[in-house]
């Protein structure tokens, strides 16, 4: 056993975890995207950084794939972790915004706008799929091709592969197919309509005062004044 | 395809997966660029999945899965030579090829490419057409090279994409 | 070729190599380094020996081809020994002269020597030269006295010295705290302490550990590795073997970039001649160690540099960066310990085993020490290799050695570190040259390129050519590089194309901290730094692009527009024959006129025109 500090907290943790697996034990929800517990990790969308380290020496990690360490501050939702996810998420909504789960991971976080030229890309790159069929599916059908902005999933030559069993294993796994959305209202590229709340404590504090989805510190503060 | 010399390749390289690069590389150097069927069997051989194969084959600028031409000129675009005028000389090659970058000519005598550096940054800007150096190279020269190498007007014009 | 069974082997084989060659003997070196061959050295090399034989000189005098000294701006260059008479830019026309005059008569060809442009003085040897005078060659000094392609030349000098003394009289623990004390730091651009690298893989405990040689040198204008590489290739083996024997390696790679076809060549002969003397193999040099080496070239791609990624490509998959938390020096090659260096530092250990690491450390200042090789190029006189202390000054290079600006233009900026570096400007000119300060000013030492650009660079567009070049080489894997550079380029290509507003420079700073903070590797945390220090140090400039829409250096396309000054013109017709596009109007003996809408810029007519009449605006 291990022991280290999530969010002030601290915890006792199995000597062969990650850091996402200490937090989602405790109940701290770090969102992820191209994570999933049946796979091995990704590593690949960095939307589960976590902070580490202390005082000046802080930075940031990503927690899927971070061994957990005796001693080891970490902090989910410091500022500078809301921020970085914050962008991710308006980077890959510029990229993909037909997604209904970027939408939503958008709407959790408060992101409201988008400032880059939208594309509509229907692969967001997570290897979600690329990962099941190797691992669970076993046949190796799909992989990357190319690098940079020419990345891609594809069966080789891109052409239908031999070795595809047409399971559908890569369309139940994938974040973007497998809940599409009709696409965001016009004019605005950030869909929005439910959740959108900014964390109003972080305005005051360097890091979001409670973890729950819809937070209460401002009523708090307003029912002292 | 010839199977038995890409057979001899891989046995040169002990049919060790490891060795997947390099044997890439002394295919692509047999054929002068990388044809679908050399592939599928190299993954066979080697018993590596396609896909990892086709991975590495597009992942790399020095690969190319489309056939080439005999003279492969190739402009340097690193920051020193970008400094001194690089991509002039891209310009050029292209104007008088009427080919872009990563294409080849529709005779098949010349594929054009950009590589960004050659270690020759003090003698900006350089091209390299098959394994002679052309360094300090002002536009005006870059027609006469290449005539040297056989490029006539009516050279110019796109053949395969590369 | 006999083994070298011990160090008294080793001496007596320096002493049978140097009876047989006689010091007055003249010897002509020519550098056949990349360089020079791509300024015609092949020619020259075939005429010297084609008017050797016209003498009947052949057995008399000696042509060496030689590694590259750096100064690759004048090559060709040939130097006459023993007198050492340094000639620059020699042509295949000039060699008659040459073996006539000084081989012959003795007398100097005054134009072929170096000349300084301000006193006229003329230099005949290499220390005389103010580019060599001024820097510390030792490293890359040996490089015009060698043959990379004969061992002999090397063990002459006294090479493999070292290597004799590490194995026979040190134990592997004095190899590493030696390289310890000496505070060697990375060269390849990390500046991480090799020693502390070192005893980490010594430390490990798993088998076997694997040594590396990093030559990809994916830096753009950094080209040190390759000169070491192709003209000393036995430097950077001898060093090669040194670490593996303190870390407990038996098998080592140089993993040697595509693009470097000359070095790749000469370091598998120089590895083949290493083995027949029994320097590489079984029993090295009767010490009971075993080890070797295998080459292995890269396939195009500047990511493949990475340490992570390096070893992924040697375990054939794709030379990516892996998304882990360990460190390679404990789980590398193969979940082993792998201990990776670049080509300089490893070419700096024999040096410090040799003289000790009290000398070595007597060098540089007190956070980086031993010389560093920059390749210095640019806006500069005199461009090429320089090995200088650490601590040295950049105004002491860029004006001491390499002569100041080109046409006597303003400076502007240095860039150091490639794509991962930054921007200085002229108020940081008397910065000392060292790992610490370069990072204080948002910079990095990187892997030793130094660019110098002057008043018609425009520091925006070279912000747009490094992102554009990260965007290419980009392994794409991880959100904030891949979609983040992209991003960059369109809000940099919109603000060198007069369509940036108000809110983009706030963007690009945004976007900086997030790919900082969360990118996989070194390329996506590093590349927001040219972006950065151009934006912290040539404010100006970016806003005169989007506020103003203008390009203060007239090199952004979409912001300027060449006309004809009517008053300087003509009519000499020069610049509309030049016209790739056909745009210039005009008759002979009459003002020109460019047509704006053809126009595209390539400038070829303000290069053509002889009375400046080409005006950019």
């Amino acid at each position: 056993m291990k022991k280290m500090t999530i969010n002030g907290i601290v915890a006792r943790v199995e000597d062969h975890w990650t850091v996402l697996e200490a937090c989602r034990f405790y109940g701290i929800d770090v969102p992820t995207l191209c994570h999933h517990e049946g796979l091995s990790p990704g590593g690949i969308c960095r939307l589960c950084v976590v902070e580490i380290g202390k005082g000046k020496r802080t930075k940031l990690v990503t927690s899927c794939n971070y061994p957990v360490e005796d001693g080891l501050v970490v902090r989910t939702h410091s500022e500078r972790a809301i921020r970085d996810r914050k962008m991710l998420v308006e980077l890959l909504l510029a990229r993909c915004p037909s997604s209904k789960t970027l939408q939503d991971l958008a709407a959790k976080m408060g992101v409201q706008r988008v400032r880059f030229k939208v594309k509509d890309e229907k692969c967001i790159l997570c290897g979600l799929c690329v990962r099941m069929c190797e691992e669970q599916m076993d046949a190796k059908a799909i992989g990357f091709a190319g690098r940079g902005k020419e990345r891609r999933v594809t069966p080789p030559f891109d052409i239908k592969s031999d070795v595809c069993r047409n399971c559908g294993a890569c369309m139940y796994i994938c974040p973007v197919c497998q809940l599409r959305c009709q696409g965001p209202e016009p004019p605005s590229v950030v869909c929005g309509a439910c959740l959108n709340v900014e964390p109003v404590c972080l305005q005051d504090n360097e890091d979001v005062m409670c973890y729950l989805d819809t937070c209460g510190w401002c009523y708090k503060v307003k029912k002292k004044t | 395809m010839d199977e038995d010399k890409i057979d001899k390749i891989i046995e040169e390289h002990r049919t060790d997966k490891s060795e997947l690069i390099p044997i890439l590389q002394d295919v692509q150097a047999e054929y002068n660029w990388l044809p679908q069927d050399t592939l599928k069997h190299i993954a066979k051989r080697l018993e590596v999945p396609l896909t990892d194969v086709f991975g590495i084959a597009t992942f790399y600028k020095s690969f190319s899965l489309k056939p080439r031409g005999k003279h492969l000129v190739r402009v340097c675009l690193g920051t020193a030579c970008h400094v001194r005028g690089g991509p002039r000389i891209l310009e050029t090659a292209e104007r008088i090829l009427s080919i872009k970058a990563d294409e080849t000519t529709a005779d098949y005598k010349f594929t054009l490419e950009s590589v960004n550096c050659l270690g020759c940054c003090a003698l900006g800007p350089v091209m390299v057409v098959d394994k002679e150096y052309y360094g300090k190279l002002p536009p005006t020269k870059v027609g006469k090279i290449l005539r040297k190498y056989g490029y006539t007007s009516s050279s110019s014009g796109k053949g395969g994409e590369t | 070729m006999r083994k070298i069974k011990s160090p008294s082997d080793l001496e007596k084989l320096k002493q049978e190599i140097l009876a047989k060659r006689d010091p007055q003997k003249t010897r002509i070196a020519i550098c056949a380094g990349t360089g020079c061959l791509a300024l015609g050295a092949r020619k020259v090399i075939t005429t010297f020996k084609e008017e050797l034989k016209k003498w009947g000189l052949e057995n008399e005098v000696e042509i060496r081809e030689t590694g590259c000294p750096g100064f690759c701006e004048k090559g060709t260059i040939v130097v006459i020994y023993p007198e050492g008479i340094y000639y620059l830019q020699v042509q295949p026309g000039d060699v008659p002269e040459i073996v006539e005059k000084t081989l012959i008569e003795e007398k100097l060809v005054e134009r072929l020597l170096y000349t300084d442009p301000v006193t006229n003085e003329i230099a005949i040897h290499e220390d005389e030269i103010p580019f060599y005078k001024h820097q510390m060659r030792l490293l890359i000094g040996n490089n015009i006295k060698v043959d990379p392609k004969n061992i002999d030349d090397y063990v002459a000098l006294g090479g493999y010295r070292a290597l004799a003394k590490a194995l026979s009289e040190m134990t592997q623990e004095e190899v590493t705290e030696e390289v310890k004390r000496a505070n060697l730091r990375g060269r390849g651009g990390g500046g991480f302490p090799a020693g502390r690298k070192w005893e980490t893989s010594r430390n490990a405990l798993e088998e076997p550990k694997y040594v590396i040689v990093n030559c990809d040198e994916g830096d753009p204008g950094a080209f040190m590795n390759r000169a070491l590489m192709e003209g000393n290739p036995h430097s950077v083996i001898e060093g090669l073997i040194i670490g593996a024997y303190a870390i407990g390696s038996h098998e080592g790679f140089i993993y040697v970039r595509e693009e470097y076809p000359l070095a790749v060549e000469n370091t598998s002969i120089a590895l083949e001649q290493a083995r027949e003397y029994g320097l590489l193999g079984r029993d090295i040099m009767g010490s009971g160690f075993d080890f070797d080496v295998k080459i292995y070239r890269g396939a195009g791609a500047f990511i493949s540099g990475e340490s992570s990624a390096l070893m992924s490509s040697l375990e054939g998959k794709v030379g990516a960066p892996q998304p882990k938390y360990v460190h390679t020096s404990v789980k590398g090659l193969w979940n082993k310990p792998s201990n990776l260096n670049n080509v300089e530092t490893w070419a700096n250990v024999p040096l410090i085993i040799n003289t000790g690491a009290d000398w070595f450390t007597s060098i540089g200042t007190e956070g980086s020490k031993g010389t560093k090789i920059f390749s210095l190029v640019g806006n500069v006189n005199n461009t090429g290799l320089v090995e200088v202390p650490l601590g040295i000054t950049l105004r002491e290079i860029i004006y001491n050695i390499g002569g100041g600006i080109l046409n006597n233009k303003k400076f502007k900026a240095v860039q150091t570190g490639g794509p991962s570096g930054g921007c200085i400007p002229e108020r940081f000119i008397d910065t000392a040259v060292d790992f610490d300060e370069l990072t204080k000013l948002g910079s990095m030492m990187g892997s030793g390129g130094m660019i110098v650009m002057d008043e018609d660079t425009c520091m925006v567009d070279i912000a747009k050519y490094f992102i554009d070049f990260l965007v290419d080489e980009s392994c794409g894997r991880c959100v904030p590089c891949r979609e983040g550079l992209e991003r960059m380029s369109e809000i940099l290509t919109d603000i060198c194309e007069g369509r940036g507003k108000e809110g983009d420079i706030e963007l690009l700073e945004e976007l900086s901290e997030v790919m900082k903070d969360t990118s996989m590797c070194g390329l996506g945390r590093t590349a927001p730094n040219p972006v950065l220090t151009t934006i912290h140090y040539f404010r100006e400039e970016y806003d005169a692009h989007i506020k103003e829409k203008k390009c203060p250096a007239h090199v952004c396309k979409a912001l300027i527009e060449y006309y004809i000054d009517a008053e300087k013109c003509t009519g000499c017709l020069a610049c509309l024959k030049a016209c790739p596009e056909g745009a210039i109007a005009g008759e002979k003996e009459k003002v020109h006129v460019i047509n704006v809408e053809k126009c595209s810029k390539c400038g070829i007519c303000y290069d053509t025109c002889k009375f400046d009449a080409v005006i950019i605006s």
